[in-house]
């Protein structure tokens, strides 16, 4: 019965035997693991949608009520916290996925004769994916949100003539308000997952048109004239059906990751609320979600003059490199004669990890909680360092200057600064300033300096 | 012999392949046009600037900077607690206020006063400004931006000004 139904259905549809065909299609042996990062994208991206349709029943896309609904989410709704969880750490999966499968086809050159359009179909993708998660990381609608759509805004507004536009069309007008979240949301669930499936479908259609590149040989070359025949052959003589034989590996690397996806929903849970979104409260510590943390990190340490070109060129570079790739696409696709497209990609990663772990730290950041220094580190031999240290403290020297590890990292470490500064150029430097640090002259007393060397010089 | 026919499109059939891109590309725009002047409605919208009372001139002691809190020009009804600015308001002498903005002009982080070091601080990439809104350390390109600011019936006025972009 089941049969004739299912009979009827293809002869009607041609789905199942559509289906089969693609399930079936030959790709080239050998695939390896290598391989299972597209669909693992895909499969996060799946997960994206579900957990994110049932979030959207219950968020209220209104920026003055977005924070409690999530509030609602996250403490009293059946599963509210474990989807939140699920939603971020699926985002986070999907981020680090589709770098990590840019990266692979990047090394194996799988964007080369005939497969252009795969490489640029795929590289929106990318570029969606990261409009997906910094307006997702918005729609968690507390202070630290509304902080990023500010800077968000003020990183527009660096761009030539276009700039002020840009940065009012981000923030919906002059300032926060009524009007900028549910825009974010509109763009978050509505015209970027629409262009999110449009290209996966494209790029699908891409991949069963040209067959999943085969791996790369030293010596192998590619060359338009002879190419697909040569796969061709390839397919002929030693190809294998898609699924199971090369499909296993991408169901069991997904499945994993949706079981790492979902232990640390489970584990360690969605990222907590902040403060309420309320521009008036200037108590902030605003920090982007972690795969954008690296880019927070360039934009504190950029050099001052080179910093508006980083903000402008940097993505528009980026877009160009992702967009221009495919005019490379003879020649040979091993990376062991590609040297530099290796070099490449060690360079990126390597850049995004010190980075990132440099945002971590934030060591630029001043230290607001720094405590005054306990009597054991001050070690008063007189009134003076006493005084000296106190003020220390209370001046806000110690936000910026760590001393026997109390303080914060932003200046140089004062703890043995009596051995390499004598007393007068220590008092010239609060006095005068440096480089990168405020002229005290206006703000202390001769006195107050003078205790603050007296401190200071005993610090060997 | 000649076998290929005149490739000949004829008048009719090219007339209505023309009237149906025309009028699909009509539909297109008819779908198209209001969306996307909708979506950028707040470049040609300007909002209004109003004047908004942040408290009694006795409220602030002289030579004091404090934060202030204000309603922004034209609150929509749900905007809730988004629609309120701050401002960092210092009375510099009996009759003079001067008012800073909030946002740091490096990347609009929200800088605080620390009274004691008599500096503004920003807590994202570590901007500092002297008293007076002047680059003191770190990335800042520009000095804190002021708003303008008056004293109306005893009440210390500022004028609600859009997020200063650099």
């Amino acid at each position: 019965m089941l049969r004739r139904i299912l009979e009827w259905l293809d002869d009607r549809s041609g789905l199942l035997t559509w289906t089969r065909h693609a399930l079936a299609h030959p790709v080239p042996p050998r695939t390896g693991w290598w391989y299972v990062f597209g669909s693992a994208t895909l499969i996060a991206f799946i997960l994206q949608v579900a957990t994110g349709i049932a979030l959207s029943t219950a968020y209220v896309p209104s920026s003055g009520q977005a924070y409690e609904s999530l509030r609602f989410i996250s403490e009293q709704a059946l599963l509210g916290r474990f989807l939140r969880g699920m939603h971020y750490f699926g985002a986070s999966a999907m981020v680090l996925l589709i770098g990590i499968h840019v990266s692979r086809t990047y090394l194996m050159a799988a964007y080369k004769f005939p497969r252009e359009l795969n490489w640029l179909t795929g590289a929106v993708l990318l570029l969606l994916t990261l409009a997906l998660a910094f307006t997702g990381q918005l729609l968690r609608w507390d202070q630290t949100a509304v902080w990023s759509v500010i800077v968000g805004a003020a990183q527009a507004g660096r761009m030539p003539v276009l700039g002020p536009d840009l940065a009012r069309f981000i923030l919906a007008g002059d300032t926060i308000g009524g009007a900028t979240l549910s825009r974010f949301f509109a763009f978050h669930v509505f015209f970027i997952p629409a262009l999110v499936f449009l290209f996966i479908g494209l790029h699908l259609l891409l991949v069963l048109r040209h067959g999943i590149s085969e791996r790369p040989r030293k010596g192998e070359h590619v060359d338009p004239a002879t190419y697909r025949a040569r796969y061709a052959a390839l397919l002929e003589r030693e190809g294998v059906p898609f699924w199971p034989d090369a499909a296993w590996r991408d169901v069991v690397f997904g499945a994993a990751m949706v079981a790492a996806v979902v232990l640390l929903a489970i584990v360690v849970g969605p990222p907590q609320l902040g403060k309420p979104p309320d521009p008036s409260i200037l108590e902030a510590y605003p920090r982007p979600d972690w795969y954008f943390l690296w880019y927070f990190a360039l934009l504190a340490l950029a050099p001052q003059n080179l910093e508006t070109f980083i903000i402008v060129l940097g993505p528009l570079v980026f877009g160009a490199v992702l967009l221009l790739l495919p005019l490379l696409n003879k020649g040979s696709r091993s990376v062991r004669e590609r040297p530099l497209a290796g070099l490449l990609v060690v360079f990126i990663w390597t850049t995004i990890v010190i980075f990132w772990m440099a945002g971590e730290r934030a060591d630029w950041s001043p230290d607001f909680t720094a405590r005054p220094l306990p009597a054991a580190v001050v070690r008063g031999t007189g009134p003076a360092v006493v005084e000296g240290a106190q003020l220390f403290h209370e001046k806000g020297c110690e936000f910026c200057h760590a001393i026997e590890g109390f303080g914060g990292k932003r200046g140089p470490e004062l703890t043995e600064v009596g051995a390499r500064m004598a007393p007068d150029a220590i008092a010239a430097r609060i006095t005068n300033g440096g480089p990168n640090m405020p002229a005290y002259a206006r703000t202390l007393t001769p006195r107050q300096v003078e205790t603050l060397v007296a401190f200071l010089s005993t610090r060997k | 012999m000649d076998p290929a026919p005149p490739d000949i499109v004829p008048p009719r059939r090219r007339f209505l392949a023309r009237l149906s891109i025309a009028l699909s590309a009509a539909i297109a725009a008819v779908a198209t046009v209001p969306v996307v002047g909708f979506l950028i409605s707040p470049l040609i919208r300007k909002g209004p600037r109003v004047w908004r009372p942040v408290g009694a001139v006795d409220g602030f002691g002289v030579g004091e900077t404090v934060s202030v809190t204000f309603e922004d020009a034209s609150p929509l009804p749900w905007a809730g607690v988004t629609a309120r600015s701050a401002a960092w308001l210092r009375r510099d002498d009996p009759g003079h206020f001067t008012a800073f903005s909030v946002h740091c002009t490096h990347l609009g982080c929200p800088v605080r006063w620390v009274a004691d070091a008599q500096l503004f601080l920003c807590p994202c990439h570590g901007g500092v400004y002297y008293p007076d809104g002047s680059r003191a350390a770190g990335p800042p390109p520009k000095p804190l931006p002021q708003y303008p600011v008056r004293v109306r019936n005893g009440q210390v006025e500022i004028l609600t000004s859009p997020i200063p972009i650099v």
